[in-house]
């Protein structure tokens, strides 16, 4: 997906008008003009960052007239304590959509069929060899990056681009190194059903000790899940019968087990020690919608983890999305990075093609991979932190978490720097 | 701040045969980007913006994918071809011509393998003076970066300019001014002590400066459109426009229509708009 969106932005770019730009996509050509009634469970959480990047390349109005769903509000809350924090837009603006990665997919195929003389897309091609260039000095031998597919064929580029994944083959050819760390939890994601419809604007997420629960708008009565628990519970959790799944998605986010005295104790003694010094209050706890019945064949999971790549680029290469960096998706950020950096190397890419430079000089990739680490580092670890935050019941961190959260709840500047952060 | 060698070429007469033997040597280092021609490639990054922006804003019909489509270009004093290749990336058809053949040689490589540049560019072992016979009009701009101060004889050199641009040709000079600070930076700073250039690539007495180079082109027919100081900071490696000459400048002069002026109008040296128009010297606002 981050491979094709890059390849749609620098194909619409007018600086790349005169350039040749080759997509190699292992998978079929997905497009739909009709899409299927029911709903993907591998959907995205695309900030406003991110839907205007789509915007740029012409993608994000067949999003719109395909299938999406904005939301407004986002609930996070811990299953310890009472503590919640919510994010809010004042305005009508919304927060970001929940879009199912297929419907991206198709949008892109069609912009990228738009842009069809200056990007040639390989349909399930397969990379086997990556000869890399010496450095640029030596004049004898090929300066370009070669690579040759499974087919037999050729390519030659100034410029190669790895989006291939956080198993990143270009990563591995490359030697670049990549610091990386398998989570002890799988996600479970699945299509739910909401008991009865609602207006259904608000993302919810809710930490349980072995692991954060979401649940994300996808219509008025339906719901994307993604469950990250413990390897044990997602496989517990895929074999059950479709009631008893249903069930712990509901306990799991109405259930009060994981309470303790002290900190409920704790936590009131805080709130009510923020509401002497903010009478006007904190925004309003609200109750997730229950769920119904979980769409059939839906149910799936697949392993966690964090990695993040010590260079994102070399001479004539570049890496991308979760080849450079892999998130937890307790903050829903994993695609939104990886659109970050299509727009920030377009930029850089852009502004070099109108130089008439060499589009794989290190000269701008390294202002590409300094602008992006400064940025993706900060929130993988961040998120690496909550996630080790939140997989504990021992008291005094649930203690500091659960002040923690009603702190920043409490605190509008802070709330509005994470949510700028966030919807880069 | 610092000029970075490049070769000119001239006539037989205006070549210096020992500034040649200096530049034979390092022929095969044109494209480390990080090496000896490291303050050439980053200069690009503000040279390249000022020929095409000078360019696109005296044409009226360009497309910015290809804004510099069309045009011919000589490119003399090419050297390894750091400059050729931008300038025919962006859609010039460009000639570039050295008289050292190394040079030549390493350039034509180069772009061999890009198919793109392959068809847009050609180089020639050749001076200036040599291919005037044959180019007489042929060129819309002439590039000479970094290369007069190498050059003997700088009238005649500006005078087969004049020959081989098609009127209203614009040519473009970038070099080294004759001041004390630049005896300072240029040579004993940038050569001797930090070896930012190598030892012997410049010679000061060849500097040119502003006021001189402008009197030159307008005696010979051109009109001085642009003079800008130019800035290179040694511990960022790169280059930045600056009010200062005193170092670093740049000329944009377009050659006068049919009839030459015999007195040109007065310009302003400190005109410092990277986008002067064709029509006239009124100097745009500060940039």
């Amino acid at each position: 997906m981050v491979g094709s969106a890059m390849a749609a932005v620098l194909g619409h770019d007018i600086h790349f008008h005169d350039k040749k730009i080759a997509l190699l996509e292992a998978g079929p050509r997905k497009d739909y003009d009709h899409l299927p009634d029911s709903y993907s469970n591998r959907v995205s959480s695309i900030s406003p960052g991110s839907a205007t990047l789509l915007s740029s390349c012409g993608a994000w109005d067949h999003v719109c007239s395909l299938r999406l769903k904005p939301f407004r509000r986002m609930q996070v809350w811990d299953a310890c304590s009472e503590a919640m924090i919510v994010f809010e837009k004042d305005d009508l603006d919304d927060m970001g959509y929940i879009v199912e990665n297929d419907v991206i997919m198709s949008a892109l195929t069609k912009q990228l069929d738009a842009v069809a003389d200056r990007v040639e897309v390989f349909y399930r091609s397969k990379a086997v060899g990556y000869t890399w260039p010496l450095p640029s000095h030596s004049c004898d031998t090929s300066p370009w990056v070669q690579v040759e597919l499974a087919d037999g064929r050729r390519l030659q580029t100034k410029l190669l681009i790895g989006a291939d994944g956080h198993n990143s083959v270009v990563r591995k050819e490359a030697e670049i190194q990549n610091i990386e760390h398998q989570y002890d939890q799988s996600a479970v994601v699945a299509t739910l059903h909401l008991s009865e419809a609602t207006d259904n604007n608000v993302a919810w997420q809710r930490f349980l000790p072995t692991g954060p629960i979401a649940l994300l708008p996808l219509s008025d009565t339906a719901s994307s899940l993604v469950w990250s628990t413990s390897h044990d519970h997602a496989l517990e959790l895929l074999a059950m019968d479709e009631e008893t799944f249903v069930d712990s998605i509901n306990s799991a986010f109405w259930s009060n087990i994981n309470h303790s005295e002290f900190i409920d104790t704790a936590g009131a003694m805080f709130r009510s020690a923020i509401s002497l010094l903010k009478p006007s209050g904190t925004a309003v706890r609200q109750l997730p919608p229950s769920v119904a019945k979980v769409d059939p064949e839906s149910r799936a999971m697949f392993p966690l983890g964090m990695g993040h790549a010590t260079e994102y680029v070399q001479h004539r290469v570049a890496l991308i999305g979760d080849a450079a960096h892999r998130v937890h998706p307790l903050a829903g950020q994993g695609v939104n990075l990886g659109f970050g950096d299509i727009a920030c190397l377009a930029h850089h890419l852009s502004a070099a093609a109108f130089n008439g430079s060499d589009l794989g000089s290190l000269k701008h990739l390294l202002k590409f991979e300094t602008e992006r680490q400064r940025h993706n580092v900060s929130l993988i670890a961040a998120t690496d932190v909550l996630k080790r935050l939140y997989s504990t019941t021992l008291a005094p961190l649930v203690l500091l978490r659960t002040w923690g959260l009603q702190a920043t709840n409490a605190l509008p500047p802070v709330k509005e720097q994470i949510m700028a952060f966030a919807s880069k | 701040m610092f000029t970075v060698k490049r070769l000119f070429s001239t006539s037989h007469s205006s070549v210096d045969s020992k500034e040649m033997k200096k530049f034979q040597l390092l022929a095969h280092k044109w494209w480390d980007e990080e090496g000896e021609y490291a303050a050439l490639h980053s200069m690009n990054d503000i040279r390249v913006p000022f020929i095409r922006d000078t360019l696109l804003s005296m044409s009226s019909n360009y497309h910015l994918g290809n804004p510099l489509s069309g045009i011919k270009i000589l490119d003399v004093g090419c050297g390894g071809g750091l400059l050729s290749e931008p300038l025919g990336r962006l859609g010039a058809s460009v000639t570039g011509i050295d008289p050292v053949e190394d040079n030549i040689r390493t350039a034509d490589r180069h772009k061999s393998f890009d198919p793109v540049l392959a068809k847009r560019i050609q180089y020639k072992s050749s001076s200036l003076e040599e291919i005037v016979e044959e180019s007489m009009e042929t060129f819309d701009v002439i590039v000479a970066s970094e290369v007069v101060e190498h050059v003997a004889d700088l009238e005649m050199f500006i005078k087969c300019c004049s020959q081989v641009l098609k009127p209203d040709g614009s040519l473009f000079i970038t070099t080294i001014n004759k001041t004390q600070l630049s005896y300072v930076l240029g040579i004993v700073v940038a050569e001797k002590i930090m070896g930012i250039v190598p030892e012997g690539t410049h010679e000061w007495e060849k500097f040119i400066p502003p006021e001189e180079l402008e009197h030159l082109l307008e005696s010979n027919g051109f009109l001085v459109k642009t003079v800008k100081g130019m800035l290179y900071n040694p511990l960022s490696g790169s280059w930045s426009w600056t009010e200062s000459m005193s170092l670093n400048y740049a000329v944009h002069a377009v050659k006068a229509g049919a009839q030459p002026t015999d007195t040109p109008p007065e310009t302003d040296i400190q005109q410092p708009s990277a986008t002067a128009g064709t029509a006239g010297t009124a100097p745009d606002g500060p940039v």
